[in-house]
């Protein structure tokens, strides 16, 4: 196939140039914002900031999700529909209830686990490719969506006022869905970094048949990837519902087109094996940040989409040049690489 | 890669541009004259003493399903083809796409509908499709977004922007009690039916019954939430007299009202302009705004309905001065380029909001 | 490869090929016995234009996919061409010239994707990806939200109309020349073997003397070439170049593409089953919408095919298996 197959992950030379990759990011990110604040001094303004960073949440806590499935070198495709079923299911859990937000959560990554669970399934043991089996369900789970709703909308009118509090409210100036964002980012970087279970993810990504040869239970790691894609596009979909408070069938269209955009100009290697969940986070904060800037730059916002998939080109060339160089260095020292 | 592939693909470019360009072509400004669109015509005369037929098939077709707005408008359209005794019918696309109104239209063609109720999600895309209709004896009404004018019996406007322009200095007028400060907070600057709207209140209010208003400021909340917010915000921090808030856009209005609810001008000052009656429920229950207007979309769809059938039965044609009676909405008279205004929009107040349910 | 594999892989993609066949032959059957108006000729006129968009594209996409790659900018590449079209239009170029440019535009539309793909190495997923995002993004910037409109009748009017007095669209001609162009190179000709080598096995392929590369980009290129002519034809029909025309179509195209039982792994699939998996599609979609089933039936339908095309053939060869050891 075309992608270098890289090395096991390896701490050292492999880790400096993922860092190099995500410092990439944080570079193009500042400069952006310079030039955008040089322009309108009104964009680094805490309500401009704290718009971005909303922004940022929904759409970071879906591409670390796809990040980990990304990763065992599968896709997942239902990411925007599933936010959509979640984040109605949520708000008819909530229509006539106040119910507090700690189980409205659980019942929103409730949904995206069942969803997940069928991608995970389907793709595991019916031994049918991951883009085949999420490009369905991101036609069914839309489908039952918008079955169920049958054209109804959910007004924030119809929300408790705790719940759209949530969506607004803030600690030390932070809103909470950005912290919630964080955490979700942090925990599922320290698990995929630190521990076994993690590590056996990029194993599975790199090369499958070593993984089984290893002795790493490949089925059930597959489906448990696709599960947390699935709770995390369920969890997003609750803050998709507290941010919006209107929410209709509709919700999330399109999403995974982006998601899938942050993971990839994040750093995040299509063929699995390689990147980080801060690198896909990253790609979320560049991409809507660029939203922004365009509109403050003034800049006709057509242009945003073009950039976006310009963006996604550059990424993935840049990525391909540094793969290439390290597999050289690697030859050249003699290294175990096949 | 070998390096001619791209001298290939050159030499076809030009090779492809001097075949055409030695044969002149066909190009807008040619067409512009000879593209005479087809024109459908009745054929028949009107005669405004056919009676109403039954069991008419009416078609709805919105811009797209599953929108609490449309859904409103399309269930004025149902009660009006219960009445008549014709079979009610919606379809339409989830996405607001041209290409699939088309299909649809082409399967109303084969389930050979009697009336099509069609929203144009392009005005020129669907206008074959629709004249096929016509062709096949179908008539075709427009509502909420016209088709072009060659493809279409009649079109129902929602209101005339004469008619909201007035009807929103009346409703500050009588908040303001006749005199004082206002200031209107509008969508984007460049919104062209708000700005449209903003042109006739200004010729009002020039007039001399109105003199005695001083409209101090126009603001721009953008149709955002937390823009128009701050606006209104801003505008009771800088008009400390100011007596109403007059807001043509859905969004705006809703904002200045959640702010003033809940601030120290609530009482102080009248919030008014053009709302959604589910939006503006509580606060027209709080005593933040004593009346709001609207179109009713659900008369839309009923208007609708009623021009539908007076043309299939024969009672019109869709030509100027015609008039056809539409149930409880009373007689209509068909206006220029088959236009046919549902009236001055409607009043929203503490006594008759839970009625609506849009 | 030995003998025997080869024997057992062409009777089971054959099988599935024959069901695929039968499947859609037997919906075409159903759907004009049962539902009204199915079977008349003014409806297989609406049919064949709602499938031609899809069954154009589906055709280089077939080859791509069987090479183990895919283009997923064909959508894109089709808005683009239909924007590029009323921009030159507005100007006032001639359509004689506006329309090979946009083929033309097409190409090297193709020409970009395989450029990354082959000579960057870079994922095709990837890649056609960023495409999407990018052409559709300079259609948006080449015509705005804008729609042009007055495209020369005797164009409009060839594309919707039939041949002579027979209910045959104008338009089946492009798809039958097309298909036939394209399943004779895929079975009959050395070309279609390379590609069937490379998606079997690319370094195989290679070590055999064949350029994989090449013909890769190739392909590409025949994708973006008809997803223009797709562009053309789909503004002519509807007598409107918008920016936003087509979005989305290539999920359509692949679910089309995969369930005419080709592998998304490459090296497996035919044409006929492709054609057969188009026009299965296209032809539920028409009943269902005439028998007045809603939009989401029909995206659980297409999902839930999708998903079976693949998965019912991987069963089947489960339990056969099962039962011989």
């Amino acid at each position: 196939m075309t992608a270098v197959d890289l090395p096991a992950p390896r701490r050292s030379s492999l880790d400096v140039v993922l860092r190099a990759r995500e410092l990439g990011i944080v570079l193009a990110l500042v400069l952006l914002v310079a030039v955008t604040t040089i322009s309108n001094p009104r964009f680094v303004s805490g309500q401009s900031i704290r718009d971005i960073l909303l922004g940022t949440a929904i759409l970071a806590v879906l591409a670390v999700g796809q990040a980990v499935v990304v990763i065992t070198r599968n896709i997942d495709l239902s990411v925007g529909s599933v936010l959509g079923l979640s984040a109605f299911t949520v708000g008819t859990l909530l229509q006539n209830n106040n119910l507090p937000v700690l189980p409205v959560l659980l019942a929103g990554a409730g949904v995206g686990v069942v969803c997940g669970a069928v991608n995970g399934v389907l793709v595991r043991y019916g031994n049918v490719p991951a883009l085949v089996v999420t490009l369905g369900t991101l036609y069914v789970f839309r489908g039952i969506t918008y079955f169920w709703a049958g054209g109804s909308q959910i007004n924030a009118d119809e929300l408790p006022a705790a719940f759209l509090d949530f969506g607004t409210a803030t600690l030390v100036g932070v809103p909470y869905l950005v912290l919630l964002a964080v955490l979700v980012l942090v925990v599922t970087g320290v698990v995929l970094r630190n521990y076994r279970m993690g590590r056996e993810l990029y194993a599975m990504g790199s090369s499958p048949q070593a993984a089984r040869l290893a002795g790493i239970a490949v089925g059930r790691r597959t489906v448990g990837a696709f599960v947390v894609s699935g709770a995390l596009a369920g969890l997003a979909g609750v803050l998709f519902a507290a941010r919006f408070g209107t929410i209709d069938a509709a919700a999330g269209t399109g999403y995974e087109l982006n998601v899938v955009a942050a993971v990839v100009v994040g750093g995040v290697a299509v063929f699995g094996g390689s990147g980080t969940v801060w690198g896909a986070a990253l790609g979320a904060l560049l991409l809507t940040t660029i939203g922004s800037a365009l509109a403050v730059l003034e800049i006709n916002q057509f242009w945003q989409q073009a950039i976006v998939g310009g963006l996604i080109l550059l990424a993935i060339g840049a990525d391909r040049l540094v793969a290439v160089r390290v597999a050289a260095g690697l030859k050249k020292r003699g290294s175990h690489v096949s | 890669m070998s390096s001619r592939k791209p001298q290939l693909v050159a030499a076809l470019a030009v090779a492809a541009l001097a075949l055409t360009a030695c044969g002149g072509g066909t190009t807008k400004s040619d067409t512009a004259a000879g593209n005479t669109p087809e024109t459908v015509s009745a054929g028949t005369k009107a005669d405004p003493n056919a009676p109403l037929k039954e069991g008419l098939k009416i078609a709805y077709l919105p811009k797209q399903l599953n929108n609490p707005y449309t859904d409103v408008e399309v269930g004025g359209g149902k009660v009006a083809v219960e009445e008549i005794k014709g079979e009610y019918k919606l379809v339409g696309p989830n996405d607001a796409s041209a290409s699939s109104q088309v299909s649809y239209i082409n399967t109303l063609i084969q389930q050979q509908q009697d009336v099509i109720v069609v929203a144009a999600n392009d005005p020129n895309a669907v206008c074959p499709s629709l004249n096929q209709a016509r062709k096949a004896g179908i008539k075709v009404v427009t509502f909420d977004s016209d088709a072009a004018k060659t493809c279409r019996d009649a079109f129902i406007n929602q209101a005339s922007t004469q008619g909201i322009g007035e009807s929103l200095v009346k409703m500050a007028s009588e908040l303001a009690g006749g005199a004082g400060e206002i200031a209107i907070l509008s969508a984007t600057p460049n919104a062209t039916n708000q700005n449209s709207w903003i042109k006739v209140m200004q010729t009002e209010l020039a007039k001399p019954e109105n003199s005695k208003l001083k409209l101090v400021k126009i603001a721009y909340g953008n149709d955002d939430d937390q823009k128009s917010f701050t606006e209104a915000q801003g505008l009771l921090q800088s008009y400390p007299n100011l007596k109403v808030i007059v807001s043509p856009t859905t969004v705006g209005i809703a904002a200045a009202s959640r702010y003033v609810s809940a601030s120290s001008y609530k009482g102080k000052v009248a919030i008014t302009g053009l709302g959604l009656p589910n939006q503006m429920r509580q606060y027209v229950k709080d005593g933040t705004v004593k009346k709001f207007a609207l179109w009713n979309p659900a008369d839309i769809g009923y208007l609708a309905a009623y021009a539908g059938a007076a043309m299939s039965s024969g009672q019109i044609t869709g030509a100027e001065g015609e008039k056809f009676k539409a149930g409880k909405l009373g007689e209509y008279t068909i206006g220029a380029d088959g236009e046919i205004v549902l009236g001055p929009p409607t009043e929203f107040t503490a006594a008759n909001i839970d009625q609506f349910d849009f | 490869m030995s003998a025997e594999l080869t024997v057992t892989r062409t009777a089971r993609l054959a099988n599935w090929n024959v069901a695929i066949i039968a499947i859609t032959v037997l919906v075409l059957i159903v759907a004009a016995a049962t539902v009204d108006s199915f079977g008349t000729s003014r409806n297989f006129g609406f049919l064949v234009l709602d499938l031609l968009p899809i069954a154009l594209v589906a055709l280089p996409m077939t080859l791509v996919i069987v090479t183990g790659e895919i283009d997923l900018s064909v959508a894109s590449s089709l808005g683009l061409s239909s924007a590029v079209m009323g921009y030159l239009w507005n100007a006032n170029q001639p359509i004689e010239t506006i329309i090979p440019l946009c083929l033309l535009l097409g190409a090297v539309l193709g020409a970009v994707n395989g450029f990354f793909v082959t000579f960057l190495g870079l994922p095709s997923l990837a890649v056609t990806i960023g495409t999407l995002a990018l052409y559709r993004g300079l259609a948006f910037v080449v015509l705005g939200d804008s729609a042009v409109a007055d495209f020369p009748a005797l164009y409009t009017d060839w594309v919707t109309g039939t041949i002579g007095g027979t209910p045959i669209p104008n338009v089946l001609i492009v798809i039958v020349v097309l298909a036939v162009v394209f399943g004779v190179v895929l079975h009959a000709t050395p070309v279609g073997r390379a590609v069937f080598a490379v998606g079997a096995s690319e370094q195989a392929a290679r070590f055999a003397g064949l350029r994989p590369g090449r013909l890769k980009f190739w392909l590409y290129v025949a994708s973006g070439l008809v997803a223009g002519l797709a562009g053309v034809l789909w503004t002519l029909r509807y007598s409107s170049a918008r920016a936003d025309n087509g979005a989305g179509l290539e999920l359509a195209v692949v679910a089309a593409v995969l369930l005419g039982g080709v592998s998304i792994f490459g090296g497996r699939g035919a044409l006929p089953g492709v054609i057969a998996g188009v026009v299965l599609l296209g032809a539920l979609q028409n009943a269902l919408r005439l028998s007045d089933v809603s939009n989401e039936a029909l995206n659980v339908v297409t999902g839930v095919l999708l998903i079976v095309s693949v998965l019912a053939p991987n069963l089947a060869r489960s339990v056969l298996q099962r039962r011989r050891t």
